[in-house]
């Protein structure tokens, strides 16, 4: 990972909002997919592939590279507009999204398209791929890490628990979880359907190191990426607080969003604010 | 010809047909029962709204259940009502229950013999665009083989909704399956529904026009089915069409009365060939009055992202595969 200097930060927030935009235009298309989740994590997403990740989207294959499990596999679409800027395949491609015979899956299939390390869609099981990813790799001595990336919703799973549990007993420091706590799942509020509180306080009791940072600021997470590298007894959960359909007004904060497209003239309001919130963040690093 | 006692929708060959989602159909079975008695209990993995329990969950808050996204907690609590006098009905899409949830269901719902309904809703490919992680082409397998369990896969909304009153009203572990998408409307309210019953849709004329095959299905294929029933027909080929929407147990006298006529059958599921109503079918057939079967189904794959009926006719479940699985048995009749 090189250093977060101030043009990097800009770079990364530009870009960040560059696939939001992307994100819309890839949903109107399919004309069905989610929406809240994807432009929540948009900022996550950006750092990850532009910054943090040893990977190199040429050797999608490349046996030393950081791994990436996305467990909550609805949010695909910021996946998948991530790695087409990133150059693991061509941005032309987005179109074919959830169409006949696409690479892009309406839930990411490993081996449809290069960057996609696991089937996902069915909630609860991403962490416990990720944590056999981290065993293989100890026991094969590589230094590559596993980024899991997991919802709030999918923490009702009994699958999830088990994971966190077993990912404490063994210390897998080489695994790093992102939860995605944007507050919202299908049915409403997640305290509502399933309350997590007291969050935090439930991986520190199964072992774990916890970190929490606002999920739209791209120093924090870096910084809270860092600090897990440096802590060698423990996994590590950064607990990404975001805003469900970030950058658009009407999405923002609504659970309504979580799994419709934009139509046409909602795609249209949405692009003209991310462009206002595009040239908020130049002016902002002038 | 529509088999005219069982009143079913004159308009179902024109093209402008109603059609509406098989999963409205439970939505409102659910409301109904929950009218009719105290008992019944519905439960949701935070999907109510699209599985059409949210109906009920209006209505009646007191006994609407939310577990959030944890489908074997629901079977299990499910079981524990079940054991406890209430009648649950337990709501997801069929890929996580009964997909995820297999062994609670086995163990706690069937072997405890617990009253426990188990709805499958988004069941098979017509799911459309989510692509293969959510469209459940098993279910009806893993069910089928579990003892004490019932299987019920039922054509449209109408007979859905039939379905679940039914199964609300029987005792002990049922298993209904259904669609996302809309599909047409093929029964009517008077067309009679008693689980277990096969139906005859569709004999072949009766002048003089033998019946050479039949064609055994369930659930929303019916209409491709009767479609090529009907163009069979200016071919010469006469047809028997069954609606088995009971898988479990299966109308054993229906199915073998047609064959001993037929002598050649053609199944038609959205479901894997292996272990659904196919099987069933061969099963039986094997074992009392053996012909050559023909399977319309998925072939051992799994299913993608697409429009629905793109999915239907690349995966060969659309009216022209149906009656080139009607010609090939014919061909191999002896
Ligand atoms: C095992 C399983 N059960 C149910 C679903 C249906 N489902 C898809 S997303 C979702 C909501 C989960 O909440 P979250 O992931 O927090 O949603 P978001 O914040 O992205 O809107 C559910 C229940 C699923 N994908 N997998
Ligand atoms: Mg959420």
């Amino acid at each position: 990972m090189s250093e977060l200097h101030d043009k990097k930060i800009e770079y990364l927030e530009v870009t960040a909002n560059r696939i939001r935009e992307l994100i819309i235009d890839t949903l109107l298309e399919a004309g069905s997919g989610h929406s809240a989740g994807p432009l929540g994590m948009a900022d996550i997403f950006t750092a990850l592939y532009f910054h943090v990740l040893n990977h190199n989207p040429k050797k999608p294959q490349w046996l030393d590279r950081d791994r990436v499990v996305l467990s909550n596999g609805h949010i695909c679409p910021v996946q998948y507009v991530t790695l087409a800027l990133a150059g693991y395949f061509p941005v032309e491609e987005l179109k074919t999204l959830r169409k006949l015979n696409t690479r892009l899956q309406g839930h990411p299939h490993r081996g449809a398209l290069p960057g996609v390390e696991t089937t996902s869609g069915p909630l609860g099981s991403g962490l416990s791929q990720a944590i056999g990813m981290a065993l293989a790799a100890k026991l094969d001595k590589k230094k590559y890490r596993i980024y899991c990336i997991a919802s709030d919703g999918e923490h009702d799973e009994g699958n999830f628990w088990e994971a966190v549990m077993f990912a404490g007993k063994n210390k897998l420091n080489n695994l790093t979880l992102i939860v995605d706590r944007n507050n919202i799942q299908i049915d409403g509020y997640t305290e509502d359907i399933m309350p997590l509180e007291p969050f935090r306080e439930k991986y520190e009791a199964f072992r774990w190191n916890v970190l929490t940072i606002d999920g739209h600021n791209i120093r924090d997470f870096v910084d809270a990426i860092n600090e897990a590298k440096a802590i060698y007894e423990k996994p590590t959960v950064v607990i990404a607080h975001t805003i469900p359909g970030k950058g658009v007004s009407f999405m923002e904060g609504d659970y309504v969003w979580h799994g419709k497209p934009p139509n046409k003239e909602e795609a249209k309001k949405a692009l003209s604010e991310l462009r206002t919130l595009g040239r908020r963040i130049e002016s902002e690093h002038q | 010809m529509l088999n005219e006692q069982l009143k079913l929708n004159q308009k179902i060959f024109d093209k402008d047909v109603e059609m509406k989602p098989t999963r409205d159909g439970y939505g409102e079975g659910l409301v109904i029962l929950g009218e009719e008695n105290q008992n019944v209990v519905v439960l949701s993995a935070d999907l109510t709204e699209s599985t059409r329990a949210e109906g009920f969950a209006k209505k009646f808050p007191e006994r609407f259940f939310e577990i959030g996204v944890a489908e074997q907690n629901m079977a299990t609590i499910a079981a524990g009502l079940g054991i406890s006098g209430k009648i649950p009905f337990i709501s997801s899409y069929a890929v996580f229950s009964p997909g995820r949830n297999y062994e609670q269901i086995r163990t706690t719902i069937a072997y405890n013999d617990s009253n426990v309904k188990i709805a499958g809703a988004h069941a098979g490919i017509s799911v459309g665009p989510d692509g293969a992680t959510h469209q459940a082409t098993e279910d009806m397998a893993i069910m089928r083989v579990i003892p004490n369990m019932k299987v019920i896969c039922p054509c449209d909304s109408i007979e859905t909704r039939k379905a679940i009153i039914a199964a609300g009203k029987m005792w002990g572990p049922v298993y209904v399956r259904f669609g996302r998408e809309k599909s047409p409307i093929i029964t009517t309210n008077e067309t009679p529904f008693i689980p277990g019953k096969a139906e005859i849709l569709w004999n072949p004329p009766i002048d003089g026009k033998k019946a050479d095959v039949a064609i055994i299905g369930c659930g929303m294929l019916l209409y491709n089915a009767l479609i090529a029933a009907k163009e069979l027909e200016k071919e010469n080929i006469g047809t028997v069409v069954i609606n088995s929407h009971t898988l479990k147990p299966l109308d054993e006298k229906t199915i073998l009365a047609t064959v001993d006529k037929t002598k050649a059958v053609v199944t038609v599921e959205e479901h894997q060939v292996a272990g659904g109503l196919g099987s069933a079918i061969a099963e039986l057939l094997a074992k009392k009055l053996p012909a050559p079967i023909e399977f319309i189904g998925m072939q051992n794959t799994f299913g993608e992202s697409g429009k629905p009926n793109e999915l239907i006719q690349k995966y060969s479940m659309d009216v022209e595969s149906i009656k080139n699985a009607v010609r090939k048995v014919l061909k191999r009749k002896r």
